[in-house]
């Protein structure tokens, strides 16, 4: 008899004890309350502190930068240490710096949107540009972001755009507007590939009807909707990830695609990246300190150590991105059908993707309804 | 007395890691999941702890249904196609001689030795358009067919992956049964299909069960398969509550998804046990 009760009573116990658990993690989180924007305030930083006190936690994406890179920074800077995490998405980020209490996070590479949300949120350091003299290196035109004019509260690591990547020898025109790849013709039947992630599966619907991509209006959300189940059934597959490859094996002959997956350097010279005519986006990668760091001044260091035109330089030779850095740049030999020579200007022609805050819920619900549809 | 007392002990004793593992591990997140379903999406995600249900009523919405039906659809077909091919595959290995029993079941086995993704991939070499079976069937002056990037190819590769699950719990029911049963069915007047059909079928039903529910549940939750052979262009409710917490940034909704993912599962497995103890 006992024997049962006993068997009986723990799991009760044990729900207790979640839900109890449950609670306090309730209790422990108010500020991500959607009252809005309220960035925080600067700390007092000493310019000359003590950095082998400090110890750097960083999270970026995995060969995002040099494998040296700790060893460096300790040679260099004299910190403590460096460690490095990895995430595999933006929303895998944020999913660990907003969680509530401290993240343990020092430093994060995010894409240009998300450092806004974070900043919005009041989890982000506001730079102190008197500790970075490095930024000097910067192209202008990299202070002056749209999610971020003045480099207040983050600092560009790369920058590209998104348009399409093809077969040049597999196309029969090359491909200049973003209907060419919305309505494909036939030559290109089931040889087309488009992205989910949403804001950017969204983009060429957007921007072939001549809208925003920041747009959070109904009717244009609506119609870039139509647009695109109109060319769900002639598409070979969605993919974020692997759409070169597709390319390079012949499977597709053309591809929504960040300028920095495009395959353009493969050996056999065949794919091209063009920006269709009616305009993109400007995506930009940065990186930002976490207002919970206890070691703020070593972060600023490890960031201007990064804008160092060799260590920045490392990003464009290495990964095939583009950097904002005019001093990397001119240090970097660009290869054969690379695309790193584009001029930033012209980059800055493209649209930069801010958050939408609650309207972004708009374009996940697009996303599950083209997908599932 | 005293002696009870000490066998309770020890069974307290060696039960306790284990029933300690499962429900901490288990029950403290599925209360926290429980929990989460009922509070809001943070305008740049997280959790906004106010109480609503409004993330159950989202569960009716068609588009959530119809995804729900989707791979309810998908999974279905799927376990249909593995009971039918795993049943006589089960019942020809039980039929073999010893050794070569376990040479088959080895062999049943060994596609788990390798990794999953990597296995996936090689269905996607397999089947895309350039791909191998398009090539071969050229050779026959066939096809190309679309044979990637549509529901067809999730099926295979479901089947494929989890076609194991079903010959293992389906094997172990027809090696218990007693020949002699069969032998008294066919000394009766039974033709073969005959005793199949009244004998060894209806004795080996709860591994039938057993067998479709461990390739239906993890067919059902899939979202590997579908993103890689399907293409993405239909969603499981797997690719669907991943969605929410890895990209839309919504985890309450996530969270209510998931239950409700679990809530049709409790329901298959307590239906499974009933039907089990009655056949």
């Amino acid at each position: 008899m006992s024997r049962t009760r006993f068997t009986r009573r723990l799991p009760v116990a044990v729900t207790a004890a979640g839900l109890a658990l449950a609670v306090a993690a309730c209790g422990g989180e108010s500020s991500t309350s959607s009252a809005g924007a309220n960035p925080a305030a600067a700390d007092e930083l000493k310019p000359n502190a003590d950095l082998s006190k400090q110890t750097l936690q960083v999270t970026v994406w995995d060969g995002y930068i040099p494998k040296e890179l700790p060893q460096m920074v300790k040679e260099k800077l004299k910190v403590q240490d460096l460690k490095i995490a990895l995430h595999e998405t933006n929303e895998i980020a944020m999913t660990k710096l907003t969680a509530p209490g401290d993240s343990g996070i020092d430093v994060a590479f995010v894409s240009g949107q998300y450092a806004q949300a974070l900043n919005e949120m009041g989890l982000l350091e506001p730079i102190h540009p008197e500790l970075i003299p490095n930024l000097a290196n910067l192209y202008p035109e990299a202070t002056q972001l749209s999610y971020d004019k003045g480099n207040k509260y983050s600092v560009p690591y790369t920058w590209g755009t998104t348009g399409i990547c093809y077969r040049t020898d597999l196309v029969k025109a090359k491909p200049t507007s973003w209907n060419d790849i919305l309505k494909p013709a036939p030559w290109a039947e089931k040889k087309v590939t488009m992205m989910t992630t949403e804001r950017w599966l969204a983009l060429p619907a957007l921007k072939a009807l001549g809208y925003s991509v920041n747009t959070d209006k109904d009717d244009e959300i609506a119609k870039a909707k139509d647009l695109l189940m109109a060319q769900k059934p002639h598409l070979l597959t969605y993919d974020d990830t692997t759409f070169g490859d597709k390319l390079v094996a012949g499977e597709s002959v053309m591809a929504e695609a960040w300028d920095g997956w495009c395959p353009t350097t493969d050996p056999k010279g065949n794919i091209g990246f063009v920006v269709p005519k009616e305009g993109s986006d400007l995506w930009v990668d940065t990186m930002v300190i976490m207002k919970s760091s206890k070691n703020k001044e070593a972060a600023h260091a490890l960031i201007n150590y990064i804008l160092d035109p060799e260590v920045h330089s490392w990003a464009a030779a290495n990964i095939n991105y583009k950097v904002p850095n005019k001093a990397a740049m001119e240090r970097v030999k660009i290869p054969k059908g690379s695309l790193l020579g584009v001029k930033p200007a012209d980059l800055l022609d493209g649209e930069a993707i801010i958050d939408l805050g609650q309207a972004s819920t708009k374009f996940s619900r697009l996303s599950e309804e083209v997908t599932a549809g | 007395m005293s002696r009870s007392r000490g066998r309770r002990l020890g069974a307290f004793v060696f039960l306790s890691p284990g029933l300690t593992y499962l429900l901490v591990l288990m029950l403290v997140p599925l209360v926290l999941v429980l929990g989460t379903s009922f509070f809001q999406r943070g305008r740049f995600g997280g959790v906004v702890y106010e109480f609503t249900t409004e993330n159950f009523g989202r569960l009716v919405d068609p588009l959530y249904l119809g995804v729900l039906g989707d791979s309810v659809r998908i999974a279905v077909l799927t376990t249909l196609l593995a009971l039918l091919i795993g049943y006589p595959t089960a019942y020809l290995i039980a039929r073999l001689p010893r050794k070569w029993k376990t040479v088959a079941l080895v062999a049943i086995v060994l596609p788990f030795w390798t990794n999953f993704i990597i296995r996936i991939y090689a269905w996607i070499m397999l089947l895309n358009g350039p791909g191998l079976v398009n090539s071969g069937l050229k050779l026959l002056g066939l096809g190309p067919y679309e044979l990637l990037y549509n529901d067809g190819a999730i099926v295979v590769g479901l089947l494929y992956s989890y076609l194991p699950l079903m010959v293992l719990p389906l094997y172990a029911a027809i090696e218990r049964l007693d020949p002699q049963l069969r032998e008294a069915s066919a000394n009766l007047g039974a033709s073969a299909f005959t005793t199949f059909r009244k004998v060894t079928l209806p004795l080996t039903v709860p591994g039938v069960l057993t067998g479709s529910l461990f390739v239906f549940v993890p067919s059902f939750g899939n979202f590997v398969i579908p993103e890689m052979l399907g293409g993405s262009k239909s969603i499981m409710v797997g690719n669907l509550i991943r969605n929410q917490f890895l990209k839309a940034r919504d985890w309450p909704f996530g969270s209510t998804l998931a239950l409700a993912l679990i809530a049709v599962l409790v329901v298959l497995l307590v239906a499974q046990a009933w039907a089990a103890r009655r056949g």
